[in-house]
């Protein structure tokens, strides 16, 4: 059994969580604070998955999703998350993060801030409640997909295997900075679409 | 059950095809507020913005207006951005509204899904969760309708302060409007105010568990759990067909507007026939519309259904019809179906 760590216990944070304990995957979900905070949220939304701490989170699982305002990436437990693979599920929102052309890939960002960690980007293009109605079996026709970013070979293996779990299809865009074709402003973001078409609009941007 | 519609006073055009001013898109809404009244709706709640495509950024002077010319109708806010307000004058304001409207006013407090009013009003977008943290709490203080003492970061303390006017009933109507945040859920369970969700995308069966939530945070809490409200947009005109083709290209303007802001890509049809189909777009006939309305409020179990009647520039006449139509027919047919 996988252990999946979920940092944000917001709208995407508990999508992802239900999504993983679906799976089968042991979850443990962190919010900003001290657990007892998200204790009956996780206990109402997320039946099965435990709420822990954000240290306790990132050091006991498997795989770490990052489900938090992406301006609040630097309050992560980076020794925790030390060697771990860290999928970055979160997006640069200019009217809180302030207007940044400079920026590339938001997840270059975290992957220069969790420097030991492999970061991959996936989970970020789909809105939450298309996330949270659009899983199918394998194989289910029109199945929809989950494009994912890095520059790790296992890591994006390791990553396309949780979302195959949570019940889409997964697509590699590409290296971790190729990432921004799944950003805010390109044809894919917030895109619920099939394989086929996520690479069309993957190649668009 | 609880019926009423929402806008934002959104600029229509004329029917002629030309946007009209604010001060006349202003007026409009009083006037279909003035007809929901006399067809019966329970509530109308107006939106704060303050982008040009939206004519009300002060929902209580809307309010005033129309309390002046109505009977029964209840006058709300949906929402009131008090994360950029002062407690204290929103208070104010909508104990006004209440004195002219003999009771019938009632504020939806929430932090809204724009982020203007922050910049115009001088606050910063990082304390986001804290200035609505804080100014809810002054405010939930204020209901009481006493001396308030209070001490926080975003606004200055308070002493003994007391507030007027005083309302005849002794407290205000106070809701909190939510977009899906479960720890807003929790918060107003905590305050024991009741919980209004804006349903504004996918299937509303999706939010049955943020029902469950606030119920059991409030008797974990000890607090009172009050019937839910959902809110969600919509449209009516005779048939389904020409509902659709009124609503869609000022839709997907509007849509496309927001959407270039936020990063996401043009809206196509497909999508928005699927939300109309499956997800929270109550557009059709009033029968279309009605059945909708009893199925998604039937399965959450809330109290309370609000219709958004407006996303962007719908023509005057026809928003006329569509409020007429959900007063006329809507409103009776799902009462009646949901009695069944």
């Amino acid at each position: 059994m996988t252990t999946i760590g979920i940092l944000g216990a917001g709208k995407l944070g508990t999508v992802l969580a239900r999504l993983a304990v679906g799976a089968g995957h042991e979850v443990l979900v962190a919010g900003s604070g001290d657990p007892a905070k998200i204790r009956l949220i996780v206990q109402v939304l997320i039946p099965g998955a435990a709420a822990v701490s954000a240290a306790e989170a990132a050091a006991r699982s498997d795989i770490v999703v990052l489900a938090l305002p992406l301006g609040k990436y630097q309050t992560v437990p980076v020794e925790e998350l030390r060697g771990k693979l860290v999928i970055d599920a979160m997006n640069y929102w200019w009217e809180v993060d302030g207007v940044r052309d400079d920026l590339g890939s938001s997840s270059a960002l975290v992957q220069a801030f969790l420097p030991d960690s492999r970061v991959v980007k996936a989970f970020n293009h789909m809105g939450y409640h298309d996330l949270d109605e659009s899983g199918r079996p394998a194989g289910t026709a029109g199945r929809k997909a989950i494009a994912i970013a890095g520059d790790d070979a296992d890591a994006l293996a390791a990553t396309a295997a949780l979302v195959e779990s949570f019940g889409f299809d997964a697509v590699i865009a590409g290296s971790l900075s190729d990432g921004v074709r799944m950003e805010p402003g390109t044809p894919l973001f917030g895109a619920n679409e099939d394989a086929a078409t996520v690479r069309e609009m993957l190649a668009a941007a | 059950m609880i019926l009423g519609l929402d806008t934002f006073g959104d600029v229509p055009e004329n029917d002629s095809g030309t946007l009209v001013s604010h001060a006349a898109a202003i007026r409009q809404v009083i006037d279909e507020a003035v007809l929901a009244d006399e067809l019966g709706v329970d509530a109308i709640a107006l939106g704060e913005h303050h982008r040009p495509e939206y004519s009300i950024s002060t929902p209580e002077t809307v309010l005033a207006g129309i309390a002046a010319l109505t009977k029964r109708i209840k006058l709300g806010s949906g929402v009131t951005v008090l994360s950029s307000d002062d407690p204290v004058r929103v208070h104010q304001r909508f104990a006004t509204v209440d004195a002219i409207s003999r009771g019938r006013a009632e504020v939806i407090l929430g932090r809204g899904s724009f982020t203007e009013s922050f910049p115009l009003f001088g606050y910063d977008m990082s304390q986001y969760d804290l200035l609505f943290e804080e100014k809810l709490d002054l405010f939930v203080k204020l209901l009481d309708e006493k001396p308030v003492s209070w001490t926080g970061q975003t606004r200055p303390a308070l002493v003994d302060a007391d507030v007027f006017p005083k309302t005849e009933s002794g407290r205000l109507t106070t809701w909190v409007g939510v977009g899906g945040s479960p720890q807003s859920v929790v918060r107003t369970a905590q305050h024991g105010l009741p919980l209004m969700l804006a349903i504004i995308g996918g299937q509303p069966s999706r939010f049955a568990p943020y029902v469950d939530l606030y119920r059991r945070a409030a008797e974990q809490l000890g607090t009172v759990a009050h019937p839910v409200g959902m809110h969600s947009p919509g449209f009516i005109a005779d048939t389904d067909d020409l509902a659709k083709e009124i609503y869609y290209p000022h839709y997907k303007i509007q849509r496309d507007r927001i959407g270039a802001l936020r990063g996401w890509p043009p809206l196509r049809k497909t999508e928005f026939d699927a939300e109309v189909e499956h997800g929270s777009l109550y557009i059709g006939s009033p029968e279309t519309v009605a059945r909708k309305i009893a199925s998604g409020a039937g399965s959450l179990g809330v109290g309370r259904f609000d219709l958004i009647y407006t996303a962007g520039a719908q023509p005057v006449s026809a928003r006329m019809r569509a409020v007429e139509l959900f007063g006329a027919k809507v409103a009776p047919m799902v009462r009646e179906m949901m009695a069944e």
